[in-house]
């Protein structure tokens, strides 16, 4: 493993798109051969049929000809992002109820799955598996530290004691 | 169809979900050929990106074949075999017709900065992604482009965005005939933006990682220069040093919130979540180009990372010289220089899984496990 000297004329293509011309610090809009004047008013003729709940940056006028409706906000989640919605791109009020809502629909999603009668199999979808194939020893080791942090709180739950502190160290969250 | 589905960090599995449906005139439905998991897929797979909803397909890299399209849909044909660039684009509005196909304003009604892409969040859009069976692609006039009869299909969907991002970061970086590059990250994209480098005319190409096995892996691919900075002091400092202290001409960052490397970052970023990941490679790459030189951003960062929104940085494409990839305008010189064997996207793939197995690639991507450098997922139905 040791880097050798290189010569980049031997390399297959070398210099084949140099162009003194590419100037970083000329602004991209011009250097896009661009023939007609961009019109900042115009949208595509069709527009998709808002027939699903779609969150609205408040940054546009508008919701956007395409859009995409897997998942709508549903449930404590859905309304902490209408709230999010609320504030602009530019406030953190936007962006840090979103990153709640996220972590409160993980809870929703394993309630979900089991009103659905499924138990989800959290070790497979953690792909644990491959772990256990490919990093055995480190893997073995994460598993006890998290199973001798969980003995702990439970210990430090069941002996009725520092409660409260024992809640806030969530071991298992990190993995 | 079976696709992967999103359950909360580090979490996923494959599941029966309903077919994708036709949403409006110039939709196609493709059934997936192939489809990879990308290193940014990790922001998403570990939580990082707000407003990833539990239930969601990612997957923004992938071909397929058309199977269905819209009444307005004259580019494509039922049966033609495509290559689905990431980011979604009508081609119509103010950014798309400046050639800024991974900025258009119309596809994505959530946010502002970033436009949309294919399974990347509801703040990229709320679009399911191909890591699936079939894939709901919009604007099936402007992204989808046939993929030539005698291309693999294995170097085809490098193309959706390894190739061209990895493209777009040599060329952002505004390299000049002799210049030193520097790459942070031995990733997919930073190895193919060190092989790209040369092709802009570089002088010297130097990648810096952490995983010996993918440092590498990128002396062979990229024929550059490969040092751990785990064994630095500093790597800033490091590349002072081998620059005659001057520092790089070029730096491009390919690493993003991910970052390791710097404990502070780690902490506060990836751990407690304060910022929408660690800015480490950001951090340093400002500091080790030359005066005068050229950051080029495509690592992908939180809306509001390090309290500064340097994610829209790269999503709005200012002039730090950082953009997503348009990956459509670099299309055709692309596909030749792959023809022509100047690139060899395919060379990067390690490993080949069953989307059944998703969990497991995400798994083994994510924790760096059996030397993988990237991931391809096979459908059932892609039968080949
Ligand atoms: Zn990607
Ligand atoms: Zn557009």
């Amino acid at each position: 493993m040791k880097n050798k000297t290189i010569d980049p004329k031997q390399i297959k293509g070398w210099g084949i798109d140099a162009d003194p011309k590419n100037d970083p610090t000329y602004p991209m809009r011009d250097r896009m051969n661009v023939g007609e004047d961009p019109d900042s008013k115009h949208r595509p003729a069709s527009l998709q049929p808002v027939d699903t709940e779609v969150l609205r940056s408040i940054e546009r006028p508008n919701v956007s000809a395409v859009f995409g409706t897997p998942e709508p906000p549903r449930g404590l989640s859905g309304m902490i992002r209408r709230a999010a919605f609320k504030y602009s791109e530019n406030r953190y009020r936007h962006w840090l109820p979103l990153v709640l809502a996220d972590r409160v629909n993980v809870v929703e999603g394993v309630v979900s799955d089991l009103l659905h009668g499924h138990v989800p199999n959290i070790y497979a979808e953690k792909g644990y598996p491959v772990e256990w194939k490919h990093n055995r020893t480190a893997f073995i080791t994460k598993m006890a530290t998290i199973a001798l942090a969980t003995a702990g709180v439970v210990a430090l739950l069941s002996s009725g004691k520092s409660k409260k502190k024992a809640k806030k160290k969530d071991y298992l969250s990190r993995y | 169809m079976l696709a992967m589905e999103y359950r909360g960090p580090k979490r996923v599995r494959a599941v029966q979900k309903p077919m994708p449906e036709m949403k409006h005139p110039q939709d196609a439905i493709v059934r997936v050929l192939r489809t990879c998991i990308c290193g940014s897929d990790l922001h998403l797979y570990n939580g990082n990106v707000p407003d990833t909803r539990v239930g969601s397909t990612f997957g923004h890299e992938f071909v397929g074949e058309v199977v269905e399209v819209g009444s307005e849909v004259t580019k494509v044909k039922t049966g033609d075999r495509v290559l689905v660039p990431f980011n979604i684009a009508c081609g119509e509005c103010h950014f798309c017709r400046q050639g800024m196909f991974g900025n258009c304003h119309e596809s994505n009604t959530e946010a502002t900065a970033v436009g949309a892409i294919f399974g990347y969040s509801h703040t990229a859009g709320g679009f399911d992604g191909g890591q699936a069976e079939y894939a709901r692609v919009p604007y099936a006039n402007v992204g989808p482009t046939v993929i030539p009869a005698d291309m693999d299909l294995d170097d085809a969907v490098l193309l959706t965005d390894v190739v061209p991002t990895g493209y777009q970061a040599a060329e952002m970086a505004g390299i000049q005939t002799g210049d030193t590059v520097v790459v942070f990250g031995a990733g997919p994209i930073g190895i193919m933006a060190a092989r790209c480098a040369w092709l802009f005319g570089a002088g010297r190409v130097i990648i810096i990682d952490q995983e010996d096995y993918r440092l590498e892996f990128a002396r062979n691919y990229s024929y550059c220069e490969a040092y751990n900075f785990k064994e630095m002091n500093d790597p800033v400092v490091f590349i002072k040093k081998i620059t005659d202290w001057m520092g790089a001409d070029c730096v491009i960052d390919a690493v993003g919130a991910e970052a390791a490397g710097n404990t502070m970052q780690t902490i506060t970023g990836r751990k407690l979540l304060l910022q929408a990941g660690s800015a480490t490679a950001l951090h340093w790459a400002i500091n080790s180009v030359k005066k005068g030189g050229v950051v080029s951003i495509v690592g992908v960062y939180g809306p509001t990372d390090n309290l500064v929104p340097i994610g829209n940085v790269l999503n709005k494409g200012l002039t730090i010289r950082a953009n997503q990839a348009s990956v459509k305008r670099l299309l055709p010189r692309l596909i030749d220089h792959v023809q022509n064997g100047i690139i060899n996207p395919k060379g990067l793939i390690t490993h080949r899984l069953p989307l059944e197995e998703v969990a497991d690639g995400y798994r083994m991507f994510s924790a760096k496990l059996d030397n993988c450098i990237k991931t391809v997922l096979l459908p059932p139905t892609a039968n080949q």
